[in-house]
């Protein structure tokens, strides 16, 4: 007999329960329409927890406070939208540094700038990967469910914690605000993943070695392991340094996590997506209506073919090589005005890529993304 | 007996980077004396920093160390005191980190009164990106950047975080070095947030464009100018330009934050009460 919890919940707040069921213990934010359910949630299931929740006097604190308690031990948290993403961008790039585990949530809204505070948009998804200043690792995961939207959140810290790579988690606000009949798992099925500890006594400790595995143990602070932390370029030790090579070195370990652990962290579903003429690629809520306009498409005779890309960062490149290698056009549907589309350019050539968006805060309807199927098809004169 | 300071620092980072006749070395010393006879444990204390000269500082400390964003230790001091609050966290940070780029952060530390125990090195300016003015760098004084002499109205930091509801507030120098001994220690001891904020001399960025181009001029100059909070009392505002108001400011029992989210949130929310 299942024990499995089922009920209506919104994407937001499926984050929050989530966070509870992995044992976030940390949460500090900072109130933003259209994420502050999860903040709301937090501060009344933290405590009773055991867990903190503090409210900050800005985003960029609360991206401070998050780096501050994962350095001591928690699995922390912050959730945000557009304008406190752009906020936290100075802090993340210090997690991205010093390798410190956070999950960061940004349910979108229009932007740039206030833009749309309540109306959806997938436009931060260039900024997740590129907000903050230098080459760095970053993880991004977009659910396209309330359901998946629990389930990425666990994916989240189990990345977070096993790459010591800061994660976002990318709600599109149709995701986050929309209710939905889910099923959770019981919280003892869930596989959690904590960071290593050193297997060495303090005094052998060294905090940031260049090895092959690229992710080095974390122990808390108060833990006995003294060691330093900075956002300056560091060597083995931690310590700031202006050697190039050392620096070269920490910069490379940090780039090929991205690389290395590209595979483990590809998430990307299809269907028919080998053998028909044209691909749609979409993410987020618009993975909805994409599906019911290939529904459609199909039943008027069109052999179309559909991807969903849930990790987004680090993006697979490969798997989209292969799926686009061979078809008359890819047709990206996205909640912007063509930021994922450019990204599939690089896995094909730029003339047989197509894109469907808007980013004026409404939903991207199926009808549309119909329009542009039947047009790219004529135009292939399929 | 003099204090064994090699235990407390990672003597393999040192010399230090600060030049010479620079003051942050004074202030570290005292800093270190101050654990030394509160008696805080080395893996029980953490020392977070901003950027700037005396952000430096916790490099060269052989403690759990947090060199951060500009302006930003404190509210990376929240996150560690607010999760653990068994750590004894230490802020150190200067005139422009604290109060220029990190000026939100330092209101809300102190309107909290989260027990963190901040030691702002202040010396009128931006050591380390080359003499340029800061919050503090009084009236008509020049800087890199401002050539003409400074026309912005010089912070009052400590009475910042008096107003804000700071627990312990002490301002002094690095000329009065005993004083500041004292008052980091009772910093320490202090159940909530504490501010000791200690002048310091840097002759080569601000003294050098100010007539005190060395260490010992501008140690006269804290000789000179300060006040006791005491005698401040008595004198007119006129009389107080420029000079600098000693003794400890504040010392007040306000509710510990880290104390009331355990007592008043955590015991309530698993109570089941709202």
């Amino acid at each position: 007999m299942s024990n499995k919890r089922t009920m209506l919940i919104s994407g937001n707040v499926a984050v929050a329960l989530a966070a509870i069921d992995i044992g976030v213990d940390f949460f500090a934010g900072y109130p933003i329409t259209p994420s502050s359910e999860i903040a709301e949630e937090l501060s009344f299931r933290l405590p009773a927890s055991g867990g903190k929740f503090i409210q900050m006097e800005d985003e960029i604190a609360a991206m401070a406070a998050v780096i501050g308690a994962s350095l001591a031990g928690a699995r922390a948290m912050t959730a945000t939208s557009g304008p406190g993403f752009s906020l936290k961008q100075e802090n993340i790039g210090y997690a991205c540094m010093t390798e410190v585990p956070c999950v960061i949530v940004n349910v979108m809204r229009g932007g740039p700038s206030t833009g749309l505070p309540t109306l959806t948009s997938q436009g931060d998804v260039m900024q997740a990967r590129w907000g903050t200043h230098g080459d760095h690792p970053i993880i991004a995961l977009v659910p396209h469910s309330v359901q998946d939207t629990y389930f990425q959140t666990v994916n989240a810290f189990n990345f977070a914690e096993k790459y010591r790579v800061p994660v976002v988690l990318l709600l599109d606000e149709v995701i986050g605000h929309m209710n939905e009949r889910v099923e959770l798992p019981p919280r003892e099925e869930l596989n959690v993943v904590y960071r290593k500890m050193p297997d060495v006594p303090p005094e052998k400790f060294i905090p940031y070695k260049n090895t092959k595995e690229l992710v080095n143990p974390m122990p808390p602070f108060g833990s006995g392991y003294r060691y330093h932390v900075t956002g300056l370029c560091y060597d083995e030790t931690g310590f700031p340094t202006n050697d190039t090579a050392k620096i070269a070195k920490l910069l490379d370990r940090l780039q090929s996590k991205m690389v290395k652990f590209s595979p483990e962290l590809e998430q990307t579903e299809s269907n028919n997506a080998e053998d028909c003429d044209i691909l749609l690629v979409s993410y987020g809520s618009v993975f909805r209506s994409s599906k019911t306009a290939v529904k459609i498409a199909r039943e008027n005779g069109k052999n179309i073919g559909i991807v969903c890309l849930t990790t987004l960062w680090p993006f697979p490149y490969e798997t989209l090589r292969r799926l686009a290698a061979g078809k008359k056009a890819v047709i990206v549907a996205e909640q912007n005005l063509g930021m994922i589309s450019e990204e599939l350019m690089k896995c094909t050539t730029y003339d047989r890529v197509h894109h469907i968006g808007r980013a004026d805060g409404e939903i991207l309807s199926p009808p549309q993304i119909v329009d542009k199927i039947m047009e790219v098809y004529d135009a292939a004169g399929l | 007996m003099l204090l064994d300071y090699s235990k407390y620092l990672r003597n393999d980072r040192l010399p230090h980077i600060w030049c010479p006749g620079c003051g942050a070395g004074i202030i570290l010393k005292s800093i270190l004396r101050a654990i030394d006879k509160v008696g805080w444990k080395k893996d029980d204390t953490v020392i977070v920093s901003g950027i700037g000269c005396s952000s430096r500082a916790p490099g060269y400390m052989d403690f759990n160390t947090l060199h951060t964003t500009h302006g930003r230790a404190l509210a990376f001091a929240t996150g560690i005191k607010m999760y653990n609050p068994k750590l004894n966290v230490i802020v150190i940070t200067g005139d422009g980190d604290a109060t220029a780029i990190g000026g939100n952060h330092f209101i809300h530390a102190s309107r909290r009164n989260i027990n963190l125990n901040v030691i702002l090195f202040n010396n009128y300016i931006y050591g380390m990106t080359g003499g340029q003015c800061s919050p503090t760098t009084p009236a008509g004084k020049f800087a890199t950047t401002s050539p003409y002499g400074n026309i912005d109205p010089n912070f009052n930091i400590s009475g910042l975080a008096a107003a804000a509801g700071a627990s312990f507030v002490a301002k002094s120098t690095t000329y009065q070095i005993f004083q500041t001994d004292k008052y980091i220690e009772k910093s320490f001891l202090k159940d909530g947030f504490s501010l000791v904020e200690v002048m310091f001399a840097c002759p080569t960025s601000y003294g050098r464009r100010n007539k005190i181009p060395d260490g010992v001029g501008m140690m006269e100059f804290f000789k000179d100018n300060s006040v006791p909070a005491a005698k401040a009392k008595e004198m007119k505002e006129e009389e107080l330009k420029d000079k600098i108001v000693t003794g400890i400011l504040v010392d007040r029992d306000y509710p510990e934050y880290t104390r009331e989210y355990r007592e008043k949130i955590i015991s309530r929310a698993q109570q089941g009460q709202k």
